[in-house]
């Protein structure tokens, strides 16, 4: 098992067409995603990548049965791409854009919500590196090659640091179930809380690594929640304890503006919780396998 | 984007927000000639500087003659203001705005913020204006009206009224306080602010009311819709190689230790610089140089690190994803022979074909010292820089 995707979930890409999109999506399609389409407005009845191109989401899902998007748009024109997606029915929806502003996706946020929540898309996104079950299927950009089938959950608001986490578990011969990354930006369209849930009903998933950054609420918010409601263990980092406040830090999300926001505050935050934080960055893997404890030699 | 106090009250006077009339001025004889332009008896001259609590570091001066507004025009000019917000490098006062002074009678607090918790716009209010918000939450909570603006229809009339009786108001001043809320609002909404900072409002004994100081920052990711707003940048204000690094669309931000730092992604750069000081070390900047690592960029980078004298040796920690390390490889040699290298430089390449890429480093002859974890690329750094700063004349302990 795995959380959100699998080689059975029929995966569409808005803005099919386009360069970055095509080279994901050969890259997708190599790591054995079952990608059935895409969507180009103006484009539609063409094919691409051997595969059929539509003018709007809800034709491609009428006629792929697709279930889940990834969203190569450009920023100006995103926030409408996820709201038609959300209208399509698409109920795993992901955005890779960097530079959405913040009210597009307060009121994307806001538009999502007009779904009863059984019917509800989910978003991972925007600003993220997307999301991989291990050696099942990617709806993503991240490099697929460094994942390995495993035991361990992985959700992330930064792309890269996810990677470093899954290099570092796998030199320990620790592999992953699933690794999704939420965005670096203020608003997220999925928090760390909504994975660790998918991740606590994952009969796969051992443990889960948690792995946030300065500024906003959620790393709080989610660290709370495992202490009363997760039985799997959970390893935590907080990247920026060197950040200065009321700088950005690259992430549009990354500032340090009130207090709680801190990655030490956030990172003693979680301790209280009960979660196991790894000291830096260059830990993750090793306290990973410290909470695995003898389970990882299984494999 | 921080921009200044007239150029928000310029935004925020179109959105139907009552202003007193004022004029910006780059010398004291544009200065003393606007205060005879504006009219009124009695006018402040306002150092333009990118903070709050510009009062109490002596940026306002309030006059009563021209000569006086000419004197404190002059006095401020050119001027390095430090306020509890700039740090103690301060801000240079390069323009000054002169506006004509008013009797009030009250002072009040409006603030408009982005609330990621309720990832909503929050309307933030209190009756005891030109005290600093954080310092009224800590002192008297109780004194903060707010109310939170539901996205699909906007800030409603009845929310500005609640707060405007809330603070006490008459009938005539309810009614205005009402256009002002509802006008911050607007350009709130519609110029993709992530603060608008009225402090203080203030009611005049006629009732009037006016935004006497206004604040206002953008979110950058909205500035592609604005060019207005984007024009009102200055760079004047900002540390001059975070603005340089912008323009090429790296972010960099300038910090005190002396390992110079260059990575790919936001995440893995604090993550980077924060076990450099697990190592012992102090990173002297974060740079994040983005996913697509290429040559030209590598090189921008190199020189915006090296552009700050403390560094005494680099990092590079490059986590290859849809980018490839030999190609990045490559820019590091490339920079490396171009800009000719002075101090220790360590490169960790991971992911995406990391053998080529380490392998084109060893074979380069150059002085590069590789790393094949994050670990022992701090550790290696933060020896190098050590060995460096030893080796010069101020050796730390």
């Amino acid at each position: 098992m795995s959380i959100l995707i699998d080689e059975t979930t029929r995966v569409i890409i808005q803005g099919f067409t386009g360069d970055k999109a095509t080279f994901h999506a050969r890259e997708m399609i190599a790591y054995g995603t079952n990608l059935v389409g895409g969507v180009t407005p103006g484009k539609g009845g063409q094919r691409h990548l051997d595969r059929p191109v539509f003018n709007t989401v809800k034709e491609a899902v009428k006629s792929t049965g697709a279930t889940a998007s990834l969203a190569f748009v450009p920023p100006a024109f995103a926030a409408d791409a996820l709201m038609e997606a959300a209208d399509a029915g698409i109920r795993l929806l992901c955005t890779i854009t960097d530079g959405i502003p913040a009210q597009d996706m307060m009121r994307v946020k806001r538009y999502l919500k007009r779904y009863p929540r059984d019917e509800r898309t989910l978003l991972v996104g925007p600003n993220c590196a997307g999301i991989i079950s291990a050696g099942k299927a990617m709806l993503g950009i991240m490099p697929g090659h460094i994942y390995r089938r495993g035991s361990v959950g992985v959700v992330s608001r930064s792309g890269t640091l996810g990677y470093e986490a899954a290099s570092q578990m796998n030199a320990l011969g620790i592999g992953q179930t699933t690794s999704v990354g939420i965005g670096g930006d203020p608003i997220n369209g999925s928090s760390f809380l909504d994975h660790l849930m998918l991740f606590e009903q994952d009969p796969e998933t051992e443990a889960v690594i948690m792995i946030g950054e300065i500024g906003g609420p959620q790393e709080a918010e989610a660290a709370r929640w495992v202490k009363e409601n997760m039985s799997k263990p959970v390893v935590g980092y907080v990247a920026g304890l060197t950040a200065p406040k009321g700088r950005r830090m690259g992430h549009a999300g990354a500032i340090v503006s009130t207090s709680g926001d801190s990655a030490a505050e956030k990172a003693e935050i979680m301790r209280s919780y009960g979660l196991m934080v790894a000291p830096s960055a260059s830990q993750l893997g090793a306290t990973v396998a410290a909470v695995l404890g003898g389970a990882s030699s299984r494999r | 984007m921080d921009i200044h106090e007239y150029q928000a009250k310029e935004l925020l006077s179109e959105y139907g927000v009552p202003i007193l009339p004022g004029a910006v001025a780059y010398s004291a004889e544009q200065a003393s000639f606007s205060a005879s332009e504006l009219g009124g008896w009695h006018w402040a001259v306002k150092a333009q500087i990118h903070s709050g609590a510009r009062g109490k570091a002596g940026g306002i001066k309030l006059c009563k003659t021209y000569h006086e507004v000419h004197e404190a025009a002059k006095e401020l000019l050119g001027k390095r203001l430090v306020t509890h917000q700039t740090g103690p490098e301060g801000k240079i006062v390069h323009r000054v705005y002169v506006e004509v002074a008013e009797k009030f009678e009250r002072e009040l607090y409006l603030g408009i913020v982005l609330d990621r918790k309720a990832e909503r716009v929050r309307v933030i209010a209190s009756a005891q204006g030109g005290m600093e918000i954080e310092e009224i939450a800590r002192t008297a909570p109780e004194a903060i009206l707010q109310t939170i603006v539901e996205p699909a229809v906007g800030l409603q009339p009845f929310q500005a009224r609640e707060i405007a009786f809330g603070l006490g108001l008459n009938l005539k001043q309810v009614s205005r306080a009402v256009t002002a809320i509802l006008g911050a609002y607007r350009a709130f909404r519609d110029l993709d602010a992530t603060m608008v900072e009225i402090n203080p409002l203030v009611i005049t004994k006629d009732d009037r009311v006016i935004a006497l100081d206004a604040k206002m920052s953008f979110d950058d990711n909205g500035l592609f819709r604005h060019r207005e707003v984007a024009e009102m940048r200055d760079l004047a204000q900002e540390d001059p190689r975070e603005a340089e690094a912008s323009l090429d669309n790296l972010s960099y931000v300038g910090l005190d230790g002396d390992i110079g730092c260059i990575i790919n992604g936001a995440g893995l750069a604090m993550a980077t610089m924060d076990t450099i000081k697990y190592a012992g070390g102090n990173p002297a900047n974060f740079l994040d140089v983005g996913g697509g690592a290429s040559p030209d960029r590598v090189a921008k980078a190199f020189k915006l690190v090296l552009s700050d004298a403390k560094v005494k040796a680099i990092l590079v920690n490059i986590f290859a994803g849809i980018n490839r390390c030999d190609w990045v490889a490559q820019g590091v040699v490339q920079a490396v022979r171009d800009i000719g290298i002075k101090v220790p430089l360590v490169v960790r390449l991971a992911g995406t074909n990391e053998a080529e890429g380490r392998s084109i480093i060893a074979s380069s002859e150059l002085a590069i010292t590789s790393a094949d974890t994050l670990a022992e690329a701090a550790e290696k750094v933060v020896a190098a820089a050590r060995a460096a700063g030893a080796s010069g004349s101020a050796a730390k302990a």
